[in-house]
């Protein structure tokens, strides 16, 4: 840090934030994507309706540390995999964190899939950072 | 007689007066107390409930059952692709065909949907904005080839596109040639359909966004104000097609405040229709209408707790004099309602009509000194808004809202709300009953999924391929120039081209196409 | 088959599927040559560094300057035309760059965006928007690069060029940068350009807001987007007589020390239906055309090289500065006197200091890219 009156990160944590599919509700993504603003990480956000493609166009440019993906009901368990695998087929070692709603019992297979972290509709703005610092983390 | 003393006594046969207090009765203007004199005591609200899902054939199943059962009223919901405007086999589509609502391409699709029902008969309302002229004419040309006339048809279209912008992002084209899709529609119907309800003017989606109660209110009634200058400046009078505007509320927790939002909308309204848009019929100055409880206050914590919420919410409703209810489903935050859970949702609809006396008096709140405050209150403070959005467009709530949208201001004060609230349920500051108190006692095993196949979305991308193959391309090529054409110019109504292209089996997609071709595409400014 | 080691052709096959993954670390040097062979990730790696600033900065700005060539009002072929693009809020910026750019790379050019919003100063997070409009553009191929303004305001003005030669070096061309224009380093940002475009729209007082955030004075041409707008005309009429006025008081479209600006051209345009962005595509043309042909695009590229010497200086002086109040010269320093003459002694040590250890003293933290500043240092 080079001005010690300068208390932000010189180098923030970059997330793209988008939401996959047609469904236009994007209340969720927009309260996570101010709960990250405000814990200090600059968010890319692609907003309504992006594919694996639009994203991975926007991770590969912006040279982002984390992927948030918002999904509608049911969407997790297809469309949170096709997301960690789209980017590893693209070469890219970014790690994916989801929103949305998963059932405790979706969990493992989630992990197991290579999906980074999951935040549940109630999860607080401390989780939310958390949860994507951690997983920033994991990319080194 | 003796059956209506019986009715309107208490439980311990204390009878009572249809209304009581004075001043402004219900029924008179500014219809603060309810929009009929005696209210539910000639004629409960209609309790409405929504459906739609899978292949036109599965909804039309669903449909029949329930005119088999005594209803007369249908109620669509259409697939997301469709709602976008795109045909079941767009790359957008993968995986959303027949999900949330039945998906519809062509003109065949809804005859199957409509099949051996009376559609002279039935009232359909069909929840659809950024293509809704284009269902509407599929809708009148499957009548007429089945020999009902479209002046006997009757139903409403929702086709809000405003509220779109502000807040569901269901649209498609820029605002402007939008408005004028819905101006057109209005035009159309006043002439053509006049059992037609053009548009359903809905704050219920820019509170599910995350507004406040008063946001909800302002922003619905300065779009609905914006339709009747939209539609005055493309050559309609007023008391035409007024009587015909309907909106939809919604009801969430805190009680009075929502009982105070429905009886300012019905004073705000006629104050306005009368004294700035001078209107005379009666029927021009009465806000009718419907309300669903609040899906966003619904948690995926303990669920059964939310049945608790419907109530409080619907009897809200009922308190605030809605004409129509549609009640949520307690497993609605998990997924798709079961059928148990839509049971008990109407269920509850009908203890509030048929147990808790409610319905016995007109606005039995009204005189109540903090239920007047509250009604003043959320009115002044709509007030503001409209005089803000007013200010924008320079004199014209039209162009204020247009510019609102443009500078995103809508989504920005929605945002606004929105994250207030998550930062006070975070800080504790808000109890979410089962969510940050009193959380013993949840079981996430008990909660199941419904994970739906893919089979639908297989059989209706065939189905398109056989109506494309069937058809004169030749004519949809000729009608959709003219969709074109006409599209071109302002001051032509497009629902004589939009009902050729349609009869041509012309799809939702390429119709959809041709528009945007002419009017472009809208893109959202980012306020997050 | 049995008998060949299975480990093999699956370390291959990883190696393979992943060989960007390890971009974080690659050299400088590498990641400059695979972002010359077109590769974005390495391009996105690069503006990443020049973004934080540090040695590594110094090192790409360094590698940039000697693969550029030219000295410092370099005008050959293999400079991109740097276009700024400024505007106040809602004008229809991001949606008018999309359309322009997606007819760019049609006509077989390969366009790249650094798109600049503020930082929250609070936290220093930020929520970049412009993607959202721009899809059609990333579809399209166009590289688009969003950045925050970061802490202060010092850094913008260091990292924008650095990043833009960064994309320069990649084969982007033309390099648009995208500002919000209200404050006054946003402006200037979007200045430093061979061309500045402002976007201004009907009925909102835009052209009256740009006159007041000094847009008039750096504007090579002016785009009235939303221009299907019944009172576009007005707007239109609006600009010409504030151009009218500047032109009449002398005062006026000379950014500093750019040279003067002969009169701007405004072009109408619907970023939303693409009316117009051919003509904006062929006015920014005519404007780079017309710079080279009277010899004023190299007078502009070496003003701008001279501002980004004095930002890198100014950069260095004030990390020297706060150097010294915190480190070895604080020591010394008084127990009390007036504020400004403490200040002037404790310039002459720091000189000292620098002229002892010349680099050494300097901070590990951002420092310069400029290549002026490298070079005085070897």
């Amino acid at each position: 840090m080079n001005d010690p009156g300068d208390l932000t990160d010189p180098t923030p944590v970059r997330v793209v934030l988008a939401k996959l599919g047609l469904d236009g509700h994007d209340r969720g993504l927009k309260v996570v994507a101010r709960m990250l603003r405000d814990g200090g990480m600059e968010v890319v956000y692609l907003g309504l309706r992006q594919t694996t493609d639009t994203i991975i166009d926007a991770v590969e440019q912006e040279d982002a540390d984390v992927v948030g993906i918002s999904m509608l009901n049911a969407g997790h368990l297809t469309l949170g995999p096709r997301m960690v695998e789209a980017l590893a087929d693209a070469g890219l070692d970014v790690p994916v964190v989801i929103g949305g709603i998963v059932p405790d019992e979706d969990r493992p297979a989630m992990a197991a899939a290579g999906v980074a972290g999951v935040l549940g509709p109630g999860a607080s703005a401390d989780e939310v950072v958390a949860c994507v610092r951690a997983a920033a983390d994991t990319r080194g | 007689m003796d059956d209506q003393d019986h009715r309107f006594r208490t439980l311990s046969g204390i009878p009572v007066d249809p209304v009581y207090g004075d001043g402004p009765l219900p029924g008179e203007f500014p219809y603060t107390r309810g929009v009929h004199a005696d209210m539910y005591r000639s004629r409960l609200w209609t309790m409405r409930m929504f459906a739609g899902f899978g292949t036109a054939t599965d909804t039309n199943a669903r449909f029949r059952e329930l005119l088999a059962a005594g209803g007369n009223g249908l109620s669509t919901a259409f697939d997301m692709p469709t709602l976008m405007g795109r045909d079941s086999d767009h790359d957008w589509a993968l995986g959303e065909v027949g999900r949330a609502g039945v998906a519809v391409d062509t003109v065949e699709d809804m005859t199957d949907l409509f099949a051996g029902i009376d559609l002279g008969a039935v009232s359909t309302s069909m929840t659809i904005n950024g293509p809704a002229p284009i269902l509407l004419a599929m809708y009148v040309v499957v009548a007429e080839e089945g020999g009902v006339a479209r002046g006997q048809l009757g139903g409403t279209l929702q086709n809000d596109i405003l509220k779109e912008y502000q807040a569901q992002k269901e649209y498609i084209f820029p605002p402007r040639p939008s408005v004028r899709l819905v101006t057109d529609t209005m035009a159309f119907t006043t002439a053509e359909m006049p059992r037609w309800n053009p548009v359903s003017i809905s704050g219920y989606h820019i509170r599910e966004a995350g507004s406040t109660a008063v946001q909800e209110l302002a922003f619905t009634l300065a779009n609905g104000f914006a339709y009747v200058e939209a539609a005055v400046a493309a050559g309609l009078d007023v008391d035409d097609f007024a009587p015909r505007l309907s909106f939809f509320f919604n009801s969430h927790n805190d009680f009075f405040e929502e009982v105070g939002k429905f009886r300012a909308a019905r004073r705000i309204w006629a104050r306005w229709m009368r004294d700035r848009y001078g209107a005379t019929d009666e029927r021009s100055l009465k806000l009718r209408f419907h309300t669903q409880t609040a899906g966003v206050s619904l948690t995926a914590q303990q669920p059964e707790v939310n049945i608790a919420r419907v109530a409080i919410q619907a009897l809200a409703g009922v308190l605030g004099g809605t004409q129509s209810l549609h009640t949520d489903s307690f497993d609605e935050a998990l997924a798709l309602p079961s059928e148990e859970a839509v049971r008990v949702a109407l269920r509850t609809q009908q203890v509030i009509a048929h147990e808790t006396g409610v319905v016995n008096t007109a606005d039995p709140l009204g005189g109540s000194a903090y239920v007047e405050w509250m009604t003043d209150e959320v009115e002044r403070r709509a007030e503001e808004v409209f005089a803000h959005l007013e200010d924008l467009g320079e004199g014209s709530l039209l162009e204020g809202v247009y510019a609102g949208i443009d500078s995103g201001w809508f989504a920005g004060e929605i945002a606004d709300a929105a994250y207030r609230y998550e930062r006070e349920v975070n800080a504790g500051e808000r109890i979410v009953v089962g969510v940050n108190e009193f959380t013993e006692g949840d079981d996430p095993e008990s909660r199941r999924l419904l994970r739906i196949g893919q089979d639908t979305e297989d059989l209706q991308r065939k189905r398109l391929a056989t109506v494309k193959q069937a058809r004169d391309e030749a004519a949809v090529a000729a009608t959709l120039a003219r969709v074109s054409a006409d599209a071109a110019q302002p001051t032509t109504n497009l629902m004589p081209a939009l009902l050729d292209a349609v009869r041509a089996r012309a799809t939702v997609g390429e119709v959809v196409d041709t528009l945007e071709a002419e009017f472009g595409t809208w893109v959202e400014r980012a306020v997050i | 088959m049995t008998s060949s080691p299975p480990s093999a052709s699956q370390a291959g096959d990883r190696s393979a599927s992943q060989p960007e993954g390890r971009s974080r670390d690659r050299s400088v040097s590498e990641l400059v040559a695979a972002a010359r062979g077109g590769e974005r990730r390495a391009t996105a790696r690069l503006l990443t560094l020049v973004e934080r600033g540090g040695p590594l900065a110094d090192e790409v700005a360094e590698r940039a300057w000697t693969v550029l060539g030219g000295g410092a009002g370099a005008t050959d072929g293999n400079r991109a035309h740097v276009i700024g693009l400024t505007g106040p809020p809602g004008a229809g910026k991001s949606t008018l760059v999309a359309a322009w750019t997606t007819r760019l790379v049609e006509q077989g050019h390969r366009p790249a965006v650094l798109a600049v919003d503020p930082s929250s100063p609070l936290t220093g997070g930020a929520i970049l928007g412009d993607r959202v409009r721009m899809a059609e553009a990333t579809a399209a191929g166009v590289f688009i690069r969003s950045m925050a303004t970061r802490g202060h305001a010092g850094g913008l003005a260091l990292a924008v060029p650095g990043m833009v030669r960064v994309l320069d070096l990649a084969g982007f061309d033309p390099v648009i940068v995208e500002t919000v224009g209200v404050g006054q380093v946003e402006v200037d940002v979007a200045s430093a350009a061979d061309t500045v475009l402002v976007v201004v729209t009907p009925g909102m007082g835009d052209a009256v807001q740009a006159n007041k955030a000094g847009l008039l004075e750096v504007a090579d041409l002016f785009a009235v987007n939303k221009s299907d707008r019944p009172d576009a005309a007005d707007t239109r009429r609006d600009l010409e007589l504030m151009l009218d006025l500047s032109d009449l008081t002398g005062h006026g479209r000379t950014g500093a020390g750019t040279g003067p600006r002969s009169r701007p051209s405004i072009i109408s345009t619907v970023a939303t239906t693409g009316v117009g962005v051919d003509d904006l595509a062929t006015a920014t043309d005519a404007h780079m055309a017309a710079l080279m042909a009277d010899g004023a695009l190299a007078g502009r590229r070496e003003d701008r090289w001279r501002a980004e010497v004095r930002s890198h200086l100014d950069h260095l002086l004030l990390d020297a500065s706060r150097r010294a109040v915190a480190g070895p010269v604080a020591g010394s320093l008084p127990e009390s006197g007036s504020p400004a003459a403490v200040a002037r002694s404790m310039l002459g040590q720091m000189a000292e200091q620098l002229l002892a250890d010349p680099t050494g003293g300097l901070p590990d933290g951002p420092t310069g890219q400029g290549g002026a500043a490298a070079e005085g240092d070897r």
